[in-house]
């Protein structure tokens, strides 16, 4: 697999709702097999900008390719795992076939998943530590282990590309290490993840590249580059002197979370 | 010998398992007042078939309810996305103007149009088995319960070939598009079974109480168990047996058939509300208290 085409290339990137602009002019190439966190304030258009790659919302203007493709032709290669909370988890389907959704993707019309689709989705809820938990409903589980099961359907679909809205949102430390882990492990593998991401305090030790959004983009690279006291500045405006705290004591690795998560 | 209270059980049953297949993925979808609009919009449909054919033949009957089914859910889309309207407000302004048309014209028409409005709205089931389908010659036996037998099958085939894609689309759109399954297809599929199974069976049970039949049974059976496949057979079952035990309760009490068969329905839920086994109300009070979800801490180790 020794493509040359980016896994996301954007250009000239405009979102709007109801004519107000959300995402204005964004351009970027996703480098392959980079570990990416996507930060910026409320409302600065993150879960949109994933969205809007996933085909999910029609742009206003721009462009789009996955491996030099429409979206749409490269489905499989692609996972999604939306916020929590945008799922009904009263809907009566077990934890495992929840992951098994994940392989819906490789399966044409009216094909049921096959043994080998059911033993790729046995072993995703392994890594995500979820095995004893297959036959339970999916309202049985807690906020942590509603992660872990859509990151199990996100392990399952065996895609290159890995866009993530808040998967650390309202999870515990046992849970949020465990998903870090295995973000490294996707990345390791050559993988390309994006994350979208609300806690500035774990940026440093968990991700190699950093997205900073606020309408437009900001800044875009290298951690050791981008993710800096002047562009948190600019990415946040508004919020500066709450920032500047921020950084300072993210900087002496003290526990500070982006007040307001989103 | 066939009795004539065989036929209306037939027909009856047959409505409830089609009306109960298709709804229980509308109650999923938390779409359950688009059964509701549908089933009203429907009813232009029908008195166009009938003035365009002079006739109740099924097949322009069920092409006109289809299409103005698929028109409601279009038109509700449409109003909700560049009307800048809340989905539900779209769908009230959609559904009763075309329910509105629809009485308009029957109205202007009742001369020709071998319909009126009593039926539409109430339907009777206790004339089924006078209304006999006769093909060269021979009685074929009661007309709707071919067309509600057609209609069924329709239904089992659609879920029955859309399954896993029903089954995302159902738990949530947005994730089911991001994997590349054709989600405008089996959101109109899924309408258009509703509108064939309202139209199939309004003859029947009239327009407002298949709404019954299309809710409430999915609703019970939601209520009973936490996986889909037993789920939509539950609520079939449920809906066949509303629809018996109606019957004979109207015959009980010499009251209006369809009107039972939707109380049934009512009282089916009621019970299972009270006495489900694992969230009924009554269940919960005289049991003892379960540990929730268990606390991530734990989930390690």
């Amino acid at each position: 697999m020794s493509n040359k085409l980016p896994p996301i290339e954007v250009h000239d990137l405009t979102v709007a709702y109801r004519k107000k602009p959300v995402l204005w002019d964004i351009d970027f190439d996703v480098p392959e097999g980079k570990l990416i966190a996507v930060i910026g304030p409320n409302g600065a258009g993150k879960s949109t900008l994933i969205k809007t790659i996933m085909g999910l919302i029609e742009p206003v203007s721009g462009k789009i390719l996955v491996y030099g493709k429409p979206v749409d032709r490269e489905r499989p290669r692609i996972a999604y795992v939306p916020q929590r909370e945008s799922v009904d988890w009263d809907f009566p389907i077990s934890v495992y076939e929840l992951v098994l959704m994940g392989r819906y993707s490789h399966l044409k019309l009216f094909r049921r998943p096959g043994s080998n689709d059911r033993r790729i989705a046995t072993e995703a809820l392994e890594k995500v530590g979820m095995s004893d938990y297959a036959g339970r409903q999916i309202s049985q589980l807690s906020g942590g282990q509603q992660q872990r099961v859509f990151l199990a359907r996100a392990l399952a679909q065996q895609a290159d590309i890995y866009l993530m809205d808040e998967p650390l949102a309202g999870v515990d430390a046992a849970t949020e290490t465990t998903i870090f882990e295995l973000l490294s492990v996707l990345r390791d593998e050559g993988k390309t993840v994006l994350v979208v991401h609300h806690d500035l305090q774990s940026v440093s030790g968990n991700f190699d590249w950093v997205m900073l959004l606020n309408l437009r983009l900001v800044a875009f690279g290298p951690r050791e580059e981008v993710f800096t006291t002047e562009n948190l500045q600019k990415a946040y405006g508004g919020r500066l002197n709450i920032l500047t705290q921020v950084v300072e004591l993210a900087k002496e690795k003290s526990f500070v979370r982006e007040p307001g998560h989103e | 010998m066939i009795t004539s209270t065989f036929w209306i059980l037939l027909t009856g049953s047959l409505a409830a398992a089609s009306c109960a297949l298709v709804g229980s993925f509308l109650v999923l979808r938390k779409q359950s007042m688009m059964g509701d609009a549908i089933s009203h919009a429907v009813l232009p449909g029908i008195a166009i078939a009938f003035l365009l054919t002079a006739s109740r033949n099924t097949f322009p009957m069920l092409l006109g309810a289809g299409a103005f089914g698929l028109l409601t859910v279009y038109f509700t889309e449409f109003l909700h996305k560049r009307g800048r309207l809340m989905h539900d407000t779209s769908m009230g302004i959609v559904f009763t103007s075309l329910f509105a048309f629809g009485v308009i014209l029957i109205s202007l028409f009742a001369a020709q149009v071998d319909l009126d409005q009593e039926c539409v709205l109430y339907g009777e089931i206790a004339y089924i088995p006078w209304d006999l389908w006769i093909w060269n010659g021979t009685n074929m036996g009661p007309r709707p319960v071919w067309i509600l037998g057609f209609v069924l099958m329709l239904n089992l085939a659609f879920v029955g070939f859309f399954y896993k894609e029903l089954k995302v689309y159902a738990f949530s759109p947005e994730y089911a598009a991001s994997l590349g399954i054709p989600v405008g297809l089996i959101h109109y599929g899924l309408m258009g079974s509703v509108s064939f199974s309202t139209i199939a069976s309004f003859e029947s049970v009239g327009a407002i109480l298949v709404v019954a039949l299309l809710i409430v049974p999915p609703a019970t059976a939601y209520l009973l168990t936490e996986k889909l496949k037993p789920m939509l057979l539950l609520a079939m079952a449920i809906g066949v047996l509303s629809a018996i035990s109606g019957y004979y309760l109207a015959l009980f009490i010499n009251a209006s058939i369809a009107g039972s068969i939707a109380v049934m329905t009512g009282i089916f839920f009621l019970v299972a509300y009270l006495f489900s086994p694992s969230d009924g109300v009554l269940t919960r009070r005289y049991r003892k208290a379960e540990p929730l979800a268990e606390p991530d801490e734990f989930a390690l180790f």
